[in-house]
Order: C-alpha cells, then structure tokens, then sequence
C-alpha cells in the first residue's frame, strides 16, 4: 500500500485527523528545510507538503510569493527539492511526503525523468497547483507508472459534475480549497466548508484536506471535526519570514504552532 | 506547405493549438472559464451580438482603419509597396481597444459589474479603462511598477477614465507580474469580477476569443488590399508580444498560401546577450499563465526576466496559436532590437509624419530589411498597432532631454 493511503487508514483507525503543514523548500536556506521537516514530524505532522518554488507563483499570496523569492534566490532547483526529500527518507521512511508546485518546473524537466527522480528520492505524491485533470492525461500514467499519487484541488466553484471527475483522476487525496482566493487569504468559514466537504464526500471516494485560511488551533480543530485533514501553510511561512537567519528559532516557532494545532485536533 | 492544416478550425473544443495553448489554471477558476466559453460560444454566431459589436467599432472605435500606401519611405528603401494598416487611428491610439470592445460586451451579457485588466505599455489598460468607463463598469488595472515609471501617460489616462492603476512590485515589475496578479485578483473575486486579458494569451477560451475579435484588422486589410492594390499583400508584419496584434492581422489570411507573414519579437539589447524579449527566436515550451506555449525560461523551468525598450513587448511568453504556427512553419518569427526598433519609430516620424507606438516600430524595423528584397510590384502591409505619443517620454530620456 503506497504511504499516503496508509497513513489516512491508520488515522481513520485511529479516529484522527491528518495534520498536513506546508513550507517552501530551500526557505528561507536549503540547508533549513530538512531539519525543519523532522521537527514537523515530531511536533505532530501526518504528512508534509513540501513548495517547489517557482518564479511565477500565480495561486499564492505574497507570503508564499516571498517564500518562493527567497528559496530562488539562493538557486534552489528541483533537483535539490528531491536531494532535500532523500535526505529527509534516510531517517524517516513512513512520512508521506507531497510536492506541491505549478506545472512548468516539472515540465521543464520532462514528465519521465521527474517522475523516476521522485519516485527514487522517497517522494509519495504531486500536487501542480495549475494543472487541472483536463490536462493531466499525459502526466498522470507516468505518475501512475512511478506510483506517485496525483493530489487534485477541488474549490468552493467547482460543480459536481468536476468534484466527480477529480475524484476519479486523482489518488491519495483531494485538496479542497476552502475559499476563493489565493494562500494566506482571510478565515474560513467553517459552516460554509463543512457543507462543501459533505458534498464532496457523496461524489468522491478519496480522502478530504481542507487548506487556504487555517491559521492556529482553533481553525485547524473546527476543520478537522467535518474533514480527514488540515493544511496549514502561510501560518508556518510567516514564522520563517520571521526568522530568515535563524533556524533553530524557525524550528521552534512551527513545531509550537504545529504541536498546539495536534493538541486541538487529537482533543 | 501541401499539409497544412485549415487554420480556422483551431483550437480545437479544449483550446488547443497542437500541443500548444490548454487551460493550465487552479481549480477554482475553472467554473469561470468553462463558463466564459459556453458565453462565447453561445454569443459569437449571435446575429444581435455581432450587429452590437460592428456598430461599436464602427461608430465608437472609428473602423474600418484606413489601409495607408507609404509611398515616400517604400520609395526610399527601393522595393516591395509598404502598406500601413494604421490602428493607430483607432480610438484610444491602438489596436487594443478593438478586443476590450469584445469583452467587455460579453461582461456585459454575463452581469459582471467588476473588470479588472493587465497592462505593460498601458494601452490594453487604456483601452480597458475606456470602455469601463463607458459602460459604467468598476475598474482595477494592474501594472507591473516599472511599467508604471516608463508609461506615465498612460497610467494618468487611466486615472483620468476612473479606473485604479495598482502597480505591481513583484517579481520583474513588468507585464508577467501584473498578469500574475490579475489572475490572484480574479481567483479571490470570480463571482462580480471579468478578467479583460489583453492579448491572445492565457487560459482557453482567451486566446480564442482575443484573436477573434482583433481578426477585424486581417479581415479589413483583406478587402482593402484586393481593392486599392489589386490583390493580396505578398508579405504580412506585425510586431510580437503577446501576439494579438500580429494574430488580428495574420489569421484571415492564414489559409492563402501566397501571403507570407513575419512575427517581429523584441530583440532587447540583442538575442546573444540574452536580455531580450523573444521566446519564440530563443525559448523553448513550457507552461504559465494558463496555457502552454514557447517560454523564455531557464533550465530549471523558472521565468527569466526579459528585456525591452517597449513596454508592450516586455513579456516572456507569447500567445500559443503563434507557437503553433511557428512550429508548422506558416509564419517566419524574426526579431529587432532596441536601436533598429528607435531608428525604424524615428524614420517614419520623419518619412512619412506617421509617429508609431515601440511596438510597431519593431514590425517597422524588420520590414526595412524585407522590402529591398522585394521588387516594386510586391506588397508588404504592416499593422501600425498603435500610435507614438504614449513613448514620446521614454524617446526622449534615451535623447537625453528632461521634462
């Protein structure tokens, strides 16, 4: 059974939530991200969604923009995203790991050749924030091939006839965006999202994340109460901003968001 | 070309051109752009919606554009009859307005009560400032902070037309960012808000839908070219930058062999320096702002910041169906740099008394070299996109001389 698959049956067991955090990789140095997953694990993390950083971040606001600049600016490529991946499987080999990015650096490297470098460095899934299953048909058996799963968005616009489709083209999990608007962007509302996720539910067989607006315990317990995980990303960002040179403290402010969020959610 | 396909059947229902074009965008627009196409669709054979838009540009825009023999500059540069179809005359000073005239008709129909736009050189923002005003639409144009600085007119026009200019700080400051904030604009405002996307790029139904209605320029060129010459141009040119321009001119003639066309991209300071503007001379495909097309990009698949004294053509991407047609080889991609494009604006100022945009004066600079290989029965028609006065500042600091 591929990792992502099992992590969320273990958690159902369980009667869990998925804690799912989001930084940039190479933010704010290559050298911060691994360690700094590690502390994610250990403070309650199920699974890390680790930012490919790309120079035209279209769906981000301007703390993953800025999150983005600063891993380029220190030449951060794909391949030393997957070089960070490895690195962080020598000592962990049960944490699923999720790329998330836009299409073109993966182009860029071709389908094939990304796939199989992935796959080989420990990398469980793909999430390409501009890549909707229209245009995955050519991706998506070269993921299959490596067993990588396709992670697909599904947003408070899409109809159910869409909600259908992305059930059936992605694996893994479906990553419902709970407001319109880009990372970072105002609260949720909880009532609106629990709605949502139960229709989602009814149309899609797959695990349910809900990201975009979660900010502390609080938003991350009421998301985890009507879905099978929350994904915090901008909150985390903010506290590397904070600390850019300083990866200890880096370290401790998100473990300290991540560990009170797990509190609230395993409560 | 015995193999060449029928252009007007593309793209095809998915917005493809080949392997170019698609719709590469985040989920939550998606709805919004499926139901931009079935709009379109629904509206572009309508006999009321194209009565509605032909008056406008009629009676609004001031078309048909005139097609202008120039005889003193074909003379001089001793060949092929240069022909200028002068969009420049249209209102606003530019081929632009003739799509934000088409867009924001279908705002319109869809109850949109919010535009919102990108701009480099200022004259899709401009134009879109234009017909909001007249529509009594809200308007928010972004505009990357450089092209703030280099287009001051422009930004003061929009202004004056009520719309708000918000400069875009990030990234490269230029056409790419403010497009990139547009989209993050719409994303958080999908409901009210149309995205008037400037030129023949972006997510399908765009490029589509763009190039259809600056089509109107290739269309009239057509019939004026069969009557005042004759017959149809030899040799079509018409700058690049997001293509629609060029697009506008070239498509009604695609399925004539005998007419040849050059795409002029901007060279910058030159293309073996890197610091230019010309993916399709020397970029390779890739995928941004929704669709697939050819890319300045570097290995590891990220942007490069490119490089142009015209604002309009400071832009790393290109319109898909451009990529297309250069890949079949139906149209040549050349490029001109920043000193010939400035020679070629000063040249017809003085030639002709005709003041060209930047832009333009990039087809003009590449037409300078073409016509002398012609011979004095041949015809070029170049699309004048737009009209010099919104660069006046810019040739003038590169002159030397303060205001």
């Amino acid at each position: 059974m591929r990792r992502i698959e099992s992590c969320f049956q273990r958690l159902a067991e369980q009667k869990r939530k998925a804690l799912i955090p989001f930084v940039t990789a190479g933010d704010s140095s290559k050298e911060v991200t691994v360690p700094l997953m590690h502390a994610m694990v250990e403070a309650g993390a199920d699974i890390i969604e680790l930012g490919v950083p790309f120079s035209d971040p279209m769906a981000d606001g301007p703390v993953i923009q800025k999150a983005c600049e600063r891993a380029l600016a220190h030449g951060t490529s794909t391949h030393d995203v997957l070089a960070m991946v490895k690195e962080f499987r020598e000592r962990d080999t049960q944490t699923p790991v999720v790329l998330m990015g836009y299409l073109n650096p993966v182009e860029a490297l071709g389908y094939e050749n990304f796939a199989k470098a992935a796959s080989q460095a420990g990398v469980d899934g793909i999430l390409l924030v501009d890549l909707p299953p229209e245009e995955a048909l050519e991706i998506k058996p070269v993921m299959d091939a490596h067993e990588l799963d396709m992670i697909f968005l599904v947003a408070p616009t899409t109809s159910d006839a869409r909600i259908k489709l992305i059930g059936k083209a992605g694996s893994g999990y479906l990553y419902y965006v709970s407001l319109k608007g880009v990372t970072g962007s105002a609260s949720l509302n909880v009532d609106e999202v629990a709605g949502r996720v139960e229709t989602i539910r009814n149309l899609a067989q797959l695990p349910i994340g809900v990201g975009f607006g979660i900010k502390d315990a609080e938003s991350a317990q009421a998301v985890s109460r009507v879905s099978d995980g929350v994904v915090v990303g901008s909150a985390l960002v903010n506290q590397i901003a904070a600390n850019p040179d300083n990866p200890e403290a880096i370290n401790k402010a998100i473990s300290d968001i991540l560990a009170a969020m797990r509190n609230a959610m395993d409560q | 070309m015995s193999e060449r396909p029928d252009f007007s059947a593309f793209p095809d229902a998915r917005g493809h051109f080949g392997q170019f074009g698609g719709c590469f965008v985040s989920e939550t627009l998606m709805g919004a752009l499926d139901d931009l196409a079935a709009m379109y669709e629904r509206l572009k054979d309508d006999p009321q919606f194209r009565a509605d838009f032909d008056y406008d540009l009629a009676h609004y825009v001031g078309r048909p554009s005139p097609l202008y023999l120039a005889e003193r500059w074909s003379k001089q540069l001793g060949g092929a009859k240069i022909w200028l179809k002068r969009e420049d005359l249209n209102h606003t000073g530019a081929h632009k307005v003739n799509n934000t005239i088409g867009q924001a008709l279908l705002a319109k129909h869809m109850g949109k009560p919010r535009v919102i736009a990108e701009t480099g050189a200022g004259q899709h923002g401009v134009a879109t400032a234009t017909v909001a005003a007249r529509l009594g639409l809200k308007c928010q144009v972004y505009m990357g902070a450089e092209d703030v600085e280099r287009q001051k007119l422009n930004v003061y026009r929009m202004k004056l037309l009520g719309a708000e200019v918000i400069p875009v700080t990030s990234g490269s400051k230029t056409l790419k960012d403010a497009m990139n904030e547009a989209m993050r604009d719409w994303v958080t405002n999908v409901d009210d808000t149309f995205y008037i996307i400037g030129t023949v790029a972006g997510p399908h139904p765009y490029p589509l839908l763009v190039r259809d209605f600056q089509c109107v320029i290739g269309r009239e060129a057509r019939e004026q070219s069969l009557k005042q010459a004759g017959k149809l141009p030899d040799a079509l040119v018409a700058c690049v930058g997001g293509g629609s321009n060029a697009i506008g001119l070239f498509h009604p003639f695609l399925n004539d062999d005998g007419v040849a066309m050059y795409g002029v991209e901007a060279a910058g300071d030159g293309i073996e320096t890197g610091r230019h503007a010309a993916p399709l001379s020397a970029g390779r495909p890739g995928v941004l702002h929704g669709n697939r097309t050819y890319l300045m990009e570097d290995d590891n698949g990220q942007i490069i910041e490119t490089h142009s004294v015209s604002a309009g053509l400071d832009y790393p991407g290109v319109g898909p169906e451009h990529s297309w047609l250069k890949d079949l080889g139906r149209v040549n991609y050349v490029s001109a740099d920043d000193k010939e494009a400035l020679s070629a604006f000063r040249e017809l100022t003085q030639v002709e008394g005709i003041m060209p945009a930047l832009e333009s004066a990039h087809a003009l600079a590449y037409a300078r070299k073409l016509a002398p290989t012609m011979s004095p029965d041949q015809d070029i028609v170049i699309n004048l996109s737009g009209r010099g006065d919104k660069d006046i500042l810019t040739v003038a600091a590169i002159d030397g001389i303060e205001f």
